[in-house]
C-alpha cells in the first residue's frame, strides 16, 4: 500500500514538472513575442493560474486528505471561500515578508504581488488542497515529526524547496553581470520554480529512500 | 556621428577605454585583451602626417594625463610619471617647426617628472639611488643639449637637415629619460611580496583555526589551559627576544613587522603541539568514559548539521569578499544574507519543538523576528552611498541639520532626536528599575539617575547651537563659540566620570542587611513595581514576608539572618548595559544629528536579537546553559557589520565622516592622535559597541530567566514565591560555578574572534589573489584595511567588555567576602 501511495505521489510530481516546463513553452505557440524573460509577468501569470489549477485538480482525482465525511453543499462553500481568503491574505504576506527582505517598496509594486502569488501558489495553495483551511494541522505538519502521510512529508519537502529557492535565486541581483534575469523579480522567481520542481522531483526519491525511517502515526 | 558633425576645427575628441575585455565579456584580469584598450583620436584639423602605422603602438594610460593637461594649457599635475603623446603637438606647421614644438612639450613634461622624482626621493627612499642618480644625469644632460640648440635654432646657425636629425636625437633622449622613469618608478611601486602575503594569510588562518579549537574544547582541565595558552605565549616571547637580539648582533635594520610575526607563529606552533600532545591523552580519557565515547552517529550527525547552516552562512558572507559588485552591494547584500539567515536559523529550532506545549513562545518569536525584519529594512534608509553605483541617492539623514533651509523641518527633526535620546534614557533607566538595579545610593546608581539626563541635555544643548545658522545669532557669535566648543567637552567629562565611577564600583545592588552577623544570602527579589509609591509599599511586605519566612527557618534550629539583596541578579548585565549607553552617547556625538534615528534602531535589533536568543534556547530546552551557539555570535558579528553601513559608512575613504574630528574642538588639533581617534570611534561606532556588548550574549539568558517562569506560573502562595525565587537566580548561577563561568567567557570571546577573523582572512585573501583585479584599489584594498582596523577596534573592545565583566565579578566577591566577615 505504501509503495502503491509513493508511485502515485511521484506520477502526480512528475505531472507537475512537465506542466511546469509546458508553461514556459506552449504559450509561445497562441501568442508571439512571449518568452520567459521577456515577458515575465505574464508567465508569472500563465505559471501562477496553470500551477494551481493543476494542483487542484491532482486534489480532486487523487484525494490524498482521506476525509470521507459528506458534508452538506454550503458547508463545501464556505470552505471553498475559506481558502479563498486564506489565499489571498498568504499574498499580502508574502508581500509584506518580501518588502521586509529588501524588495522595492513603492516601484514596481506588481512585479513584486505577482512574485508573491506565484509563490503562495506554490506553498501555501498546496496547502489549502491538502488540509484545508485549517492552521492547526499546518502547524503540525510543519512542525517536526508532523507528517501524517507520504503526501504531508512531500507537501513539507516542496514548501520548503520553493521557498529557499526563492532566497537563493536573490544572491545573483547585485552582480554585474548586466544580464537580463538579473532585474527584480525575474531570477527570484525561476529559483522559486526551480526549487519547487526540485522540491517536486526530491520528495518522491527521498520519501522512498527513508520509507525504513518513516512511521506515519495514524490518526 | 552626431557629435563629430558639431566639433569645431580647434576641438579634440579622446574617448578611451579603461579597460578591455576578453571575448566570453570578462574584465578585470591580467590578459592581453583585457589590459588594453582603445583609443580614438579624432580631429577636424589634420593631426596626423600621411604615413599612419598599420599597428599603432601601444600608450600607457599614465599618458593621457599630461596630454589632456598640455593641450588644455594646463600646468601637468604634480605627481605625473607619464610620457606627452608628441603625435598631437606637431601643430600645422613645417616638420621643423613642429618639431620644435614637440621638444618644448617633451621639456616641460620632463622637467615636472624630474621635480617629482626629487621631491619624492627626499620623502621616500624606496627608489633606489643609483637609478636616480642615472636618471638625473640623462636629464641634466638632455637639457643642456636643449638649451645649446635653443640658442642655435635662435642665432639660426643651423640648416634644417642637420637641425632636424638633431631635433630628433634630442626629443629621443627625453622619451628614453621619461620611459626610464617610469620604469624604476612601476618596478618600486607595483611589487608584491609574494612570500610575506602567503605568510600574513597562513597567520590569520592558523590564528583562527587556533581560536575554533580552542573554543571547541569545552570545560577542559584547568592544566590544559595553563599548558596549551600560557605556554606558547612565552614561547613567542622568548623568540621574539632572540631574533631581537640576533639583529642587535648582526647590526641590521629591526623588521618589527617580521619579528611580531615570527614570534607570532611560535606561539601558534607551541598552542598546537601542546595541543595535539593532549589530545591524545583525552581521547583516552574519553574512550574510558563510556558514556562520552557512545555519542551515536546520528547525534553527531545532527550536531555536526547544527553547525553546518551557520558556518555556512558564515562561509557565504566570506565568499561574496571575493566579488567585487558583492563588496559595492555589500550594504544592500549584506542585509538579504542576514535576514535569510536568521530566520531560517530559528526555523529548525521550531520544527524541533512539538508545537502545543510551546504555541505561545512560538507566536512570541516568530513576532521578535517581525520585528528585527523590520529593523533591519529600516536601517536601510541610513545607508551612504558609493560612487560606483551612481543611480544611489545618499540618505537624507546623513546631513548635518545646520545643512536644512526649512526651519520648520530643522525644528522638527530636532524635537525628534532629542525625544529619541531622552526615550533611550528611559529604557535603560526603566530597564535597570525593573530588574532592580536602581535602588540602591551608590555614586554610579547616582549618577545614572541625574547624570544620565544631564548628558542629554548637553547633548541636546549642542546640537541646538551647532544647527543654529550662524548668521541669525549676531551679537551672541563669541557665545556661540564657546558653547560648541564647551557642550561636547561637558558630555565627554560626564561620560568619563561615569566610566570611571563603573570601574571603581560597579556593584549596583542593595543590601538590606537584618541582622548584625550575616550569614547566607538569599533572595535575589526582583520587584516589579510600577511606580515609587508602589514600591515603597511593596518592599516592607516583601520584607516581612522574608523575615516570617526566615524566622519559621531560624525556628527550626540554624541561627541564620538574612541580607537581601536588591538587583543582584543582573549586576553583570547591568553594568554592561550602563556601560553600552554611555558609549552610546558618545558614539552619537560624534555623528550627525538625525543619526540618533539609526543608533536607536541599534539598540533596538541588539535587544530584540538578545531575545530571540534567549527565547530559542528556551525552546530548544538547556542543553547546555554556559556555551553561546555559533549562530547566536554570528548573527551578532553580521549585525555588527550591518550597521557599520547602517549609521552611514561605507568602506570607502570618501565616506569617512571626517567632521567627526571637530567636534568639540575649534578647527585646530596640535596632534593627529586625538582626531583619529574620534574619526575612528565615529567610523567604527557599531563595531564598538557590538563588541563591547557581546558578553551579554552569554548573560542575557540568565537574566530573562526569572521574568519567564514568573509568566508561566503567575499565581503563587507567599511561601511558594520565596522558594520560587531563591530557584531564580539569575547571574548568581554563574557565580555558583566559577570556572566554567570564566571558561564561558572564554569560549565567547573565541567564538567572536573566530568569527572575526575568518571575514578578515577572506578579506586578505581576496585582496591578496585579486590584486592584480581592475578594482582592486577601488573596492578590495579599501575593503581590507576598513575590515582589518575594524577587527583591530573590535578586538580591543572584546577585550574591554569582558574586563569589565571580570571588574564586575571581582566587585561582587569582595562584596560577598565584606558580607561574610560581618
Amino acid at each position: 500500500m505504501r509503495e502503491a501511495e509513493i508511485r502515485r505521489l511521484g506520477a502526480a510530481n512528475l505531472l507537475g514538472v512537465v506542466s511546469i516546463a509546458l508553461t514556459a513553452v506552449v504559450p509561445g505557440f497562441f501568442w508571439d513575442g512571449f518568452t520567459v524573460l521577456g515577458t515575465h509577468l505574464a508567465w508569472l501569470c500563465v505559471c501562477s493560474v496553470w500551477v494551481g489549477t493543476l494542483n487542484v485538480i491532482l486534489h480532486l482525482v487523487f484525494k490524498p486528505n482521506l476525509s470521507p465525511k459528506r458534508s452538506s453543499f454550503a458547508h463545501k462553500i464556505s470552505r471553498f471561500l475559506k481558502c479563498c481568503i486564506y489565499f489571498f491574505m498568504s499574498c499580502i504576506l508574502f508581500h509584506a515578508i518580501i518588502v521586509l527582505y529588501g524588495a522595492p517598496l513603492i516601484e514596481s509594486v506588481t512585479e513584486t504581488f505577482l512574485f508573491a502569488v506565484l509563490l503562495s501558489t506554490f506553498t501555501t495553495l498546496q496547502c489549502l488542497c491538502m488540509l484545508g483551511p485549517n492552521i492547526q494541522a499546518w502547524i503540525r505538519v510543519f512542525s517536526k515529526n508532523g507528517a501524517m502521510s507520504v503526501w504531508e512529508s512531500s507537501l513539507q519537502i516542496t514548501t520548503m524547496c520553493s521557498i529557499l529557492g526563492a532566497w537563493f535565486g536573490a544572491f545573483p541581483i547585485p552582480l554585474d553581470w548586466d544580464r537580463p534575469w538579473q532585474v527584480w523579480p525575474i531570477s527570484c522567481s525561476l529559483g522559486a520554480t526551480f526549487g519547487y520542481t526540485a522540491g517536486l522531483v526530491i520528495a518522491p526519491l527521498w520519501i522512498h529512500w527513508n520509507r525504513k525511517q518513516l512511521t506515519y502515526k495514524s490518526r | 556621428r552626431s557629435l563629430v558633425d558639431h566639433l569645431g576645427n580647434d576641438t579634440l575628441l579622446l574617448v578611451a577605454g579603461d579597460h578591455g575585455m576578453t571575448e566570453t565579456g570578462d574584465h578585470g584580469g591580467e590578459g592581453e585583451k583585457e589590459v588594453n584598450a582603445a583609443l580614438f583620436v579624432y580631429s577636424k584639423t589634420p593631426l596626423f602626417g600621411p604615413g599612419l602605422p598599420e599597428e599603432p603602438e601601444a600608450v600607457p594610460q599614465v599618458n593621457l594625463v599630461p596630454t589632456v593637461a598640455l593641450l588644455l594649457g594646463v600646468p601637468i599635475p604634480y605627481s605625473n610619471i607619464g610620457e606627452v603623446m608628441a603625435e598631437l603637438f606637431s601643430g600645422d606647421g613645417d616638420t621643423v617647426s613642429a618639431a620644435l614644438q614637440q621638444l618644448l612639450v617633451y621639456h616641460i613634461n620632463a622637467k615636472q617628472v624630474d621635480r617629482f622624482l626629487h621631491s619624492y626621493s627626499l620623502v621616500a627612499q624606496d627608489l633606489p639611488a643609483e637609478q636616480l642618480q642615472r636618471l638625473q644625469e640623462l636629464f641634466s644632460s638632455a637639457v643642456e643639449e636643449h638649451a645649446q640648440l635653443l640658442a642655435q635654432v635662435q642665432r639660426a646657425t643651423l640648416v634644417p637637415p642637420e637641425l632636424e636629425s638633431r631635433l630628433g636625437s634630442l626629443i629621443g633622449r627625453f622619451q628614453l629619460y621619461l620611459r626610464e622613469a617610469r620604469a624604476v618608478c612601476t618596478q618600486s611601486w607595483a611589487r608584491f611580496h609574494p612570500l610575506r602575503m602567503v605568510g600574513g594569510c597562513t597567520l590569520i588562518a592558523a590564528s583562527c583555526l587556533l581560536c575554533y579549537v580552542a573554543s571547541e574544547l569545552a570545560a577542559a582541565p584547568d592544566s590544559f589551559y595553563r599548558s596549551c595558552l600560557l605556554y606558547p605565549l612565552l614561547w613567542g616571547l622568548v623568540v621574539a627576544v632572540l631574533l631581537g637580539l640576533a639583529h642587535a648582533f648582526t647590526q641590521e635594520g629591526l623588521d618589527l613587522l617580521l619579528v611580531s610575526s615570527w614570534a607570532a607563529a611560535a606561539s601558534q606552533l607551541g598552542f598546537f603541539w601542546h595541543w595535539w600532545g593532549w589530545h591524545p591523552k583525552r581521547a583516552r580519557l574519553a574512550g574510558s568514559q563510556p558514556p562520552l565515547a557512545s555519542i551515536g552517529l546520528r547525534q553527531r550527525l545532527r550536531m555536526w548539521l547544527g553547525l553546518a547552516f551557520p558556518m555556512g552562512i558564515l562561509l557565504f558572507r566570506c565568499g561574496a569578499m571575493f566579488s567585487d559588485s558583492f563588496v559595492v552591494g555589500e550594504a544592500r547584500g549584506g542585509k538579504l544574507h542576514w535576514d535569510g539567515r536568521l530566520t531560517v536559523a530559528e526555523g529548525p529550532k521550531q520544527q524541533i519543538l512539538g508545537f502545543s506545549s510551546y504555541r505561545r513562545e512560538i507566536w512570541y518569536l516568530l513576532c521578535l523576528v517581525v520585528m528585527l525584519l523590520v529593523c533591519v529594512r529600516l536601517s536601510g534608509f541610513f545607508h551612504q552611498c558609493r560612487e560606483e553605483i551612481p543611480q544611489c541617492r545618499p540618505s537624507l539623514f546623513l546631513s548635518p541639520l545646520a545643512s536644512l533651509r526649512n526651519t520648520r523641518a530643522k525644528n522638527l527633526f530636532y524635537l525628534l532626536c532629542v525625544a529619541l535620546l531622552a526615550g533611550l534614557v528611559y529604557a535603560v533607566r526603566s530597564w535597570l528599575r525593573r530588574y532592580g538595579n536602581l535602588n540602591s545610593s551608590d555614586p554610579l546608581v547616582l549618577f545614572v539617575r541625574w547624570g544620565f539626563p544631564l548628558v542629554v541635555l548637553c547633548i541636546a544643548c549642542y546640537w541646538a547651537v551647532a544647527s543654529s545658522a550662524d548668521d541669525s545669532l549676531g551679537k551672541l557669535q563669541e557665545l556661540v563659540q564657546v558653547a560648541v566648543v564647551a557642550f561636547p567637552w561637558a558630555v565627554y567629562g560626564l561620560a568619563s566620570v561615569g566610566l570611571l565611577l563603573l570601574l571603581c564600583n560597579p556593584m549596583t545592588v542593595l543590601a538590606k542587611d537584618t541582622r548584625e552577623s550575616a550569614g547566607s544570602i538569599v533572595t535575589p527579589y526582583l520587584g516589579v513595581p510600577s511606580s515609587e509609591v508602589d514600591f515603597l509599599h511593596v518592599i516592607p511586605q516583601i520584607y516581612k514576608r522574608m523575615q516570617e519566612s526566615q524566622k519559621s527557618r531560624l525556628e527550626r534550629g540554624s541561627c541564620r539572618a538574612t541580607v537581601a539583596a536588591y538587583g543582584l541578579g543582573s549586576v553583570y548585565s547591568a553594568a554592561l548595559v550602563i556601560a553600552l549607553t554611555l558609549l552610546g552617547f558618545l558614539l552619537m556625538l560624534l555623528h550627525s544629528e538625525r543619526l540618533t534615528l539609526a543608533f536607536l534602531l541599534l539598540f533596538l535589533e541588539a535587544f530584540v536579537l538578545l531575545h530571540i536568543h534567549t527565547h530559542a534556547r528556551g525552546l530548544a530546552g538547556d542543553a547546555e546553559p554556559f556555551s553561546v551557539p555559533w549562530y547566536a555570535v554570528i548573527s551578532w558579528l553580521l549585525a555588527a557589520s550591518q550597521f557599520f553601513y547602517s549609521t552611514g559608512h561605507q568602506p570607502v575613504f570618501p565616506a569617512i565622516h571626517w567632521n567627526a574630528a571637530f567636534v568639540g574642538f575649534h578647527l585646530d588639533h596640535s596632534t593627529n592622535l586625538l582626531p583619529a581617534v574620534l574619526v575612528g570611534a565615529n567610523t567604527f561606532a557599531s563595531h564598538i559597541l557590538f563588541a563591547v556588548g557581546c558578553p551579554l550574549l552569554l548573560l542575557w539568558p540568565f537574566v530573562c530567566e526569572m521574568p519567564s517562569s514568573q509568566r508561566r506560573k503567575p499565581k503563587k502562595e507567599p511561601r511558594e514565591e520565596l522558594q520560587e525565587a531563591e530557584e531564580h537566580m539569575m547571574e548568581m548561577r554563574l557565580r555558583e560555578s566559577p570556572e566554567k563561568f570564566s571558561t564561558a567567557l572564554l569560549q565567547l570571546g573565541l567564538k567572536y574572534l573566530f568569527v572575526l577573523g575568518t571575514q578578515l582572512l577572506s578579506c586578505v585573501c581576496a585582496a591578496m589573489i585579486l590584486r592584480r583585479h581592475l578594482m582592486v584599489w577601488k573596492v578590495f584594498a579599501p575593503k581590507f584595511l576598513f575590515e582589518a582596523l575594524g577587527f583591530v577596534v573590535s578586538s580591543t573592545c572584546l577585550l574591554l567588555g569582558f574586563s569589565l565583566v571580570m571588574r564586575v565579578d571581582c566587585a561582587v566577591s569582595t562584596w560577598f567576602s565584606q558580607l561574610q566577615l560581618r
